[in-house]
């Protein structure tokens, strides 16, 4: 029975409860990796494909296309190929006697906090494991920690993960001062010595990335790792159309198009996603403070912020993901650089990989360190 | 982040907006309650408990009581917004606004406009509509469509909590005079709501449902019955655009023509009476501008041209239904089909 793997629902982001099984992407029979594409999930913030987390042999679908199961439910059963058909319908029994769906507002599950640090109030999530070399995850422009629904419960599983919102985002203070990338980064560093963090893993994505990448080259032993998600700062342009559109759209319908050229696959993008994003714009401060944080960092479709030349005061391992069909910062900002940069490329994947391809970018940032 | 009713979601964005700004002072019937009589001093928070605990917060001067007598203290938050206030008065039930129609509409919609601009009236009257309380014909009543006539004013109907407290909040900070028209059955009605601030702009309709088949507009309260209506009938194959255009003055005629057009079916979902309604005036607006990409009449589902009947069989069967609107929405998507058969 041990060969006997469980594919369950996976729960993506706090306010997930259960998830419709869309399409199973692999039949009975077949022979499925790790990491693999095997089904797509929607749920009413968003729609993924499921990466799944064991390989083995596909014996049996327990849900079917179109069903909505709570979060843990039994999807599928995978094992190795000489496992007799009684013992995995055995299996499938018991796991549907025992399984209890997670209460929805349940008292153990990590929830949002606001710290008070010198740069004033932050918002985080905290997961995971009090041991090894702590990861921060620094979202990009206009997103928030929640963006990391894919990424941190996975990294969570064997270190501490904290995901933060950046000044003028999410729940964290809505004053940025003048918006630049070095402020940004005094409030992450601000943040690390509230909650006594000496030196983490930083996992900074876009305009995050770029912070990440100022706080290791001026404080390289607060940095133990740096993975850059299609940062900011290593090319000369942006697209103004997303940077423009996500400020000044104010309806759904119209800031729909902006939000899907963050996809490689616009099908990704709900209806709650996007609502998301008009809610967090209407909130007192936020449209000022994404204006000045925009106007620091980007001038018209140019970036005016540059921070590719820092990498020689990094001295920490560095690695840089970038999905090629990246419409915001364009995949071609990866090259060129030194040979002590590790350089992902993800096809099928457009600004936002850790969110499109999440098992390939987990996987790379646990290589790391 | 947190659940909050509709109810506590009004007194959130009143008790922020005062803290954010002292100009705005709130008056109405026993919104503070038991002034000049023997008990507590912070007794009622009005009728329905809404501003109960903004008088210990923000003192008898902010916080004003006031007479039975609508036409005194409407004409008195006229005044005191074109002079540099920005009141916010409680007209128990909008079935009393009768008695205060010349200091609106005579008042306080043309300040601005008889002033050459140079006066602003920021002023908001925040009042109860809508019938299912056996409370009978003068106090059930849905008059959102007498104000939305008059140029000057702006008309506000929040749908849900959300939306109620951001549309409050952008009443009070609006310079022109907003009528603010709460559903008696929503204050119960609990989701979550942000605890920071925030504003949601007049004029720009909320698609809550996106489909291919029919476009329901319906407002107020009536955008929940035409969500769950929407839901029914997409598990059998019908799927809805839902729009709640938010406020009835400024209307989004651009997201209900954009959306009219895409499905070429419409149904317009109003609790008010049918003659000189938001139906009718949407279904004009739909026929005069977007006829050529109609595949079948409008439908409008609405109360009948009678008052709100006491009888509790009768209101029940009187107030537009999630029934109604999936009969409406049926009927025109099987028109096409008829008219093919025949």
């Amino acid at each position: 029975m041990s060969s006997i793997k469980p594919i369950t629902m996976p729960k993506w982001g706090l306010a997930m409860d259960e998830g419709m099984l869309a399409r199973w992407a692999v039949e009975v029979g077949a022979e499925i990796a790790p990491g693999q594409e095997i089904m797509d999930i929607e749920t009413t913030k968003i729609a993924n494909v499921f990466e799944s987390p064991v390989g083995g042999v596909l014996r049996k679908q327990v849900v079917s296309e179109g069903e909505t199961v709570p979060v843990g439910a039994l999807l599928g059963v995978v094992s190795e190929p000489d496992v007799p058909d009684g013992e995995v319908e055995a299996f499938v029994t018991e796991f549907l006697e025992n399984f209890v769906p997670e209460e929805t507002d349940d008292a153990g599950a990590p929830a949002p906090e606001v710290v008070e640090t010198a740069s004033g109030a932050i918002r985080r999530l905290k997961a995971g494991p009090d041991d090894g070399a702590p990861v921060i995850l620094i979202h990009g422009f206009g997103a928030d920690l929640n963006g990391w629904m894919f990424n941190q419960a996975e990294l969570a599983a064997e270190r501490q993960v904290h995901a933060i919102d950046l000044p003028g985002h999410g729940g964290s203070t809505k004053s940025v001062g003048d918006g630049a990338v070095a402020t940004l980064a005094t409030a992450v560093t601000a943040y690390m010595d509230a909650v006594e963090i000496t030196s983490a893993h930083l996992v900074g994505h876009s305009l995050g990335g770029a912070v990440a990448t100022s706080i290791a080259a001026s404080s390289p032993e607060r940095v133990s790792a740096l993975t850059l998600i299609a940062p900011a700062g290593f090319g000369s342009d942006v697209s103004q159309d997303f940077i423009e559109g996500f400020i000044g759209q104010s309806r759904a319908r119209k800031l729909r198009p902006i939000i899907e050229m963050l996809v490689a696959d616009p099908s990704l993008v709900t209806a709650d996603m996007v609502e998301e994003v008009l809610k967090f714009k209407r909130l007192d401060g936020v449209v000022a403070a994404l204006r000045t944080i925009a106007d620091a960092n980007f001038d018209g479709g140019a970036q005016r912020v540059q921070i590719r030349d820092r990498l020689g005061d990094v001295s920490a391992p560095v690695q840089v993901i970038w999905g090629e069909d990246d419409r915001i910062l364009a995949a071609g900002h990866a090259d060129g650089l030194p040979d002590s940069v590790k350089v992902i490329r993800l096809a099928g994947a457009g600004h936002i990989p850790h969110m499109e391809k999440a098992a390939e970018v987990n996987a790379a940032i646990s290589a790391l360190g | 982040m947190s659940k909050k009713s509709y109810r506590q979601a009004i007194a959130e964005a009143l008790t922020q907006e005062m803290r954010r700004d002292p100009r705005v002072v709130i008056m109405g019937e026993d919104i503070a309650g038991g002034l000049g009589a023997p008990g507590e001093d912070d007794a009622w928070g009005g009728p329905l408990g809404v501003t109960k605990g903004l008088m210990a917060e923000f003192g008898r001067e902010r916080v004003l009581d006031t007479p039975i007598s609508e036409s005194a203290f409407v004409g008195a938050a006229a005044g005191a917004a074109a002079t540099g206030l920005r009141p916010v008065a409680e007209l128990m039930f909008v079935d009393f606004m009768g008695v205060c129609f010349d200091q609106i509409f005579n008042q306080a919609a043309k300040f601005r406009y008889m002033f050459g601009g140079k006066a602003v009236t920021p002023m908001v009257v925040r009042t109860m509509y809508g019938a299912g309380f056996r409370a009978a014909s003068q106090h059930s009543q849905c008059l959102y469509p007498l104000f939305t006539h008059i140029p000057g004013l702006k008309v506000a109907l929040p749908s849900n909590a959300y939306e109620a407290k951001g549309l409050l909040t952008q009443a009070i900070r609006d310079d022109d005079p907003v009528i603010f028209f709460e559903h008696k059955a929503m204050y119960d009605m609990e989701m979550e709501v942000p605890d920071e601030p925030y504003a949601i702009a007049f004029g720009e309709a909320n698609v809550t449902r996106e489909g291919d088949d029919v476009t329901i507009i319906a407002f107020g309260r009536m955008v929940n019955l035409a969500n769950e209506a929407a839901d029914n009938l997409a598990k059998n194959g019908v799927t809805c655009t839902v729009v709640d255009p938010r406020t009835t003055s400024p209307l989004d005629r651009e997201t209900i023509l954009e959306t009219a057009e895409e499905t070429g079916r419409v149904v317009v979902v109003d609790e008010a009476h049918p003659r000189c309604s938001m139906a009718s005036d949407i279904a004009g607006l739909v026929a005069e501008e977007a006829f050529g990409a109609l595949k079948a009449p409008i439908k409008l589902v609405t109360a009948p041209h009678a008052p709100v009947p006491f009888s509790p069989a009768l209101e029940d069967i009187y107030i537009p239904s999630v029934a109604k609107i999936e009969a409406a929405v049926t009927e025109i998507v099987e028109y096409g089909e008829k008219a093919a058969a025949e």
